[in-house]
């Protein structure tokens, strides 16, 4: 039997800290608590870091979670604060606590680096991610693609006499369904763009 | 706020790129830079031409040039500094910059850079120096604007020294040493340019130092577990550690980073911990209830097999790098901070509540660990008429333990013998390549450690091995009068790795012989300096008490039995309480399965 691939539904069972715990003045969040540390329940994880805007910060990050072997599953990084020079990363990677602490901790280390937060052990939080999804057919085949766009609420972004794209947004599971959909009906390619988050509340990344 | 906003910049007066580099040294209070001259370094050398405040070590080699800067940073305190050409210069460095790394020394590193017009041309000597260094540094820079590089050089003091200390690469493309620019001088005050964002937590959490001093006064098999984040917490930590060993009693140990922290001669002391660590240290380590960690790793050679290690100890671990902690131990009381702040907060508390453990579980303790003490394992016999390794180590110790003397060592059995034989008394004496175990380490960083102490007495036990893979700075050492002592223990095997194939592979002693040594005391003189050679016991103590009376750079030769082992030892993959203590004990112990594909 295959492995089991962290779902949405062991993403939902996640244990929320406290967020007394999470006070700490570290750059990270405080210290996992023990019990967490030694579970080996394997799950999705978006972390989010801000650091700052100088040349070389991607391939710092990257470098670094190569080198220590860490299987990441999307990346996404853009300019967040133009006047400070402040790009926000978000990285989704799965593992157990006591490799996400690792994660978490290693890049805290990188100087321009200056908070890494833990988007789903930490707090609720909010994910998106947009997808770009050309799919060519003709006759029922573009019909049924239409209805099902329309289901998921896809943008038509382009479209001709015999192709479509859609936009897609949503969270990953979202994007998965929408895209296995799709294969029966023309799929020609998608770009995604990976997965942004902030948590939920009033409360920004910097507390 | 920004950190611009307490610096103050004389807009008046332009200096070139070189100028402003070689005025924010001084003003970090660099005294030496330990380099090697290049087309891409020219300006600078030009400047540091025209000036008498700074020292420039030329070296022979900068692999050398790193080595001598961590030599210095680790025998003062104080960040090493260095200066090489772009390119080969560059590539030169890695090793040592890894090294730096791997062991937490403070250095800045400038390498020149071709001109920024030029790079990516594939230009003459140029390198992607910021790319092959960016995993072997702390952090680094490449810096295109002659009016910031006065603050970046700042900047890389600030971090190289803070926090956990690291090795941090300035690139400077040739062009930017030639424009002209303003100097920018660090923030009033403290000489400390604070990073924009980089804040490293050093004060320890209250909660968590309660929480580890009450683990320790319910202790009833206690250890400390001591490394080099007390060394680089700087003397008052080793100071702090005394004081907190004293009243509380316990036994305590160290990981090869951390000699010297604690004093030897202490009751307290139970020697090095780990692979080559003594019985009574890795039983402790085994058996105790409480491990109070402070400043050290777990690191591989210290924990032997994870799994089994140290079952049923309560376990707090005190270190200044978040990621050190659950790394590979998970442990209960996690302490992020600097280990002089949390040995103080924890002797404070110890002291106002006049705790104690229990002492009589504590004497039961203390009984073990004599017993274990009782096997002295680290025994050797010096019998007939060839010098045993550790002999030559002793006696070197008993010779100059009175002379307060500085010891670098190469990387092999000589290694772990002086680790085990020479006995430190005082912190920042003991200069040893531990995570990355990089040969050629011992001579460049005498030399650096000469350099700052010029009337001190400095050892490099070498092997003979190691020792000719930076031979060339025997040179260096003549030019700059920097009379350290190279003490080759010649078994003319690279031991280390003959024992290994002894104990893994059979006794195919494959590559692991040297054939066509060099006459040492020849080369030597070849260099410049005195040769001299040992092969007879009853003359060991004699050669070295000549050695040290000699005012140049020695290297003495000392001739040892080419068969002598390590002991003892924690094969790969064992348990603490599975050692081999010795020849006699190797016979039922051999490494089998796992253990044979580990390093
Ligand atoms: C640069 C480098 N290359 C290879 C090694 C692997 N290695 C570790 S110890 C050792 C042998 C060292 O021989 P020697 O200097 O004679 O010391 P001995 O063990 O004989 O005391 C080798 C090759 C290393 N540590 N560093
Ligand atoms: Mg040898």
């Amino acid at each position: 039997m295959a492995k089991k691939k962290p779902t949405a539904k062991s993403a939902a069972k996640k244990p929320v800290r406290k967020t007394a715990e999470a006070t700490s003045s570290n750059i990270y969040e405080g210290m996992v608590p023990l019990a967490l540390l030694r579970d080996k329940v394997i799950y999705r994880h978006v972390v989010s870091l801000l650091v700052d805007n100088e040349t070389g910060i991607l391939a710092r990050v990257v470098g670094m979670i190569a080198g220590r072997g860490y299987n990441i599953e999307s990346l996404t990084v853009a300019e967040v604060d133009r006047e400070r020079q402040v790009s926000r990363i978000n990285i989704t990677a799965s593992g157990t606590h006591q490799v996400i602490e690792q994660l978490k901790t290693q890049l805290g280390r990188l100087v321009p680096v200056h908070v890494v937060r833990d988007l789903t052990d930490d707090s609720p939080s909010v994910e998106r991610e947009l997808a770009l999804v050309k799919v060519a057919g003709v006759g029922d085949k573009r019909v049924e693609a239409l209805r099902i766009g329309d289901i998921f609420r896809a943008n038509v972004v382009d479209s001709g006499i015999q192709s479509f794209v859609f936009e897609v947004v949503g969270n990953t599971e979202k994007l998965d369904a929408f895209i296995d959909l799709m294969k029966p009906l023309g799929l020609v390619e998608v770009s995604r763009t990976g997965v942004v988050a902030v948590s939920r509340g009033m409360l920004g990344i910097e507390g | 706020m920004p950190a611009e906003a307490a610096t103050s910049t004389d807009t008046t007066e332009k200096f070139n790129g070189a100028r402003i580099i070689l005025k924010a040294l001084q003003e970090q209070g660099v005294e030496v830079v330990f380099g090697y001259p290049g087309g891409a370094v020219l300006p600078i050398y030009d400047e540091l031409f025209k000036q008498n405040s700074i020292r420039h070590v030329l070296v022979r080699h900068e692999q050398g040039a790193v080595h001598a800067a961590e030599g210095y940073a680790r025998s003062t305190g104080k960040v090493g500094c260095v200066l090489v050409t772009s390119g080969p210069g560059a590539t030169n460095v890695v090793t040592g910059l890894t090294d730096a790394l791997m062991d937490s020394i403070p250095i800045v590193c400038i390498t020149g850079q071709v001109p920024t017009h030029l790079i990516g041309y594939d230009a003459f000597q140029e390198a992607d120096t910021l790319g092959i260094t960016r995993p072997c540094t702390k952090h680094n820079y490449l810096v295109k604007d002659v009016d910031k590089l006065a603050s970046v050089v700042h900047e890389a003091f600030y971090v190289a020294r803070t926090g956990r200390p690291g090795p941090v690469v300035i690139d400077l493309p040739k062009d930017v040493a030639m424009a002209m620019g303003t100097y920018t001088t660090s923030p009033r005050g403290t000489k400390r340019q604070q990073h924009k964002t980089y804040r490293p937590k050093t004060k320890p959490d209250a909660a968590a130092i309660e929480q580890a001093v009450k683990l320790m006064a319910g202790a009833k098999r206690p250890l400390f577990y001591t490394g080099g984040g007390v060394i680089n917490a700087g003397p008052k930590a080793s100071a702090l550690l005394r004081e907190l060993v004293e009243v509380t009693g316990f036994p305590i140990t160290s990981t090869l980073m951390g000699l010297g922290a604690f004093p030897a001669s202490d009751d307290h002391w139970l020697g090095m911990v780990g692979m080559h660590g003594t019985y009574e240290s890795n039983l402790s380590m085994h058996g105790c209830d409480v491990m109070i960690n402070i400043g050290a790793r777990f690191d591989d050679r210290v924990t032997g097999n994870l799994k089994l290690f140290s079952p049923n100890s309560k376990k707090i671990h005190v270190d200044i790098d978040p990621s050190s902690i659950n790394k590979n131990v998970i442990v209960d009381v996690p302490i992020v901070g600097d280990c002089a702040l949390a040995l103080e907060e924890m002797l404070a508390l110890w002291k106002s509540r006049r705790l104690k453990a229990d002492q009589n579980a504590l004497k039961s303790w203390w009984r073990h660990i004599e017993e274990w003490r009782g096997r002295d394992s680290l025994r050797y016999a010096q019998r007939g008429k060839i010098i045993k390794p550790q002999y030559a180590i002793q006696r070197l110790f008993e010779l100059t333990k009175d002379r307060d003397a500085y010891i670098s060592t190469e990387v092999g059995q000589h290694q772990m013998w002086a680790a085990q034989f020479y006995r430190f008394e005082q912190p920042n004496r003991w200069l040893t390549s531990g995570g990355l175990g990089t040969m050629g380490y011992g001579l460049p960083a005498a030399i650096g450690a000469q350099i700052a102490h010029p009337k001190a007495l400095v050892v490099d036990i070498a092997g003979e091995a190691s020792i000719l893979m930076n031979i060339q700075e025997l040179s260096t050492a003549v030019q700059h009068r920097a009379n350290v002592k190279v003490f080759i223990i010649n078994n003319q095997y690279m031991g280390m790795v003959r024992q290994w194939q002894e104990l893994l592979h059979g006794g195919r002693y494959s590559s692991s012989y040297t054939e066509s040594l060099p006459d040492f005391v020849k080369l030597a003189e070849a260099f410049g300096c005195v040769g001299l050679r040992v092969s007879d016991p009853a003359k060991v103590d004699d050669t070295i008490k000549e050695m040290i009376s000699i005012k140049q750079p020695v290297v003495c030769d000392v001739v040892v039995d080419q068969k002598e082992n390590c002991f003892p030892m924690i094969p790969s993959g064992k348990a603490h309480n599975d050692m081999i203590l010795g020849p006699e004990d190797k016979a039922g112990k051999a490494i089998s399965g796992a253990g044979l594909a580990l390093v």
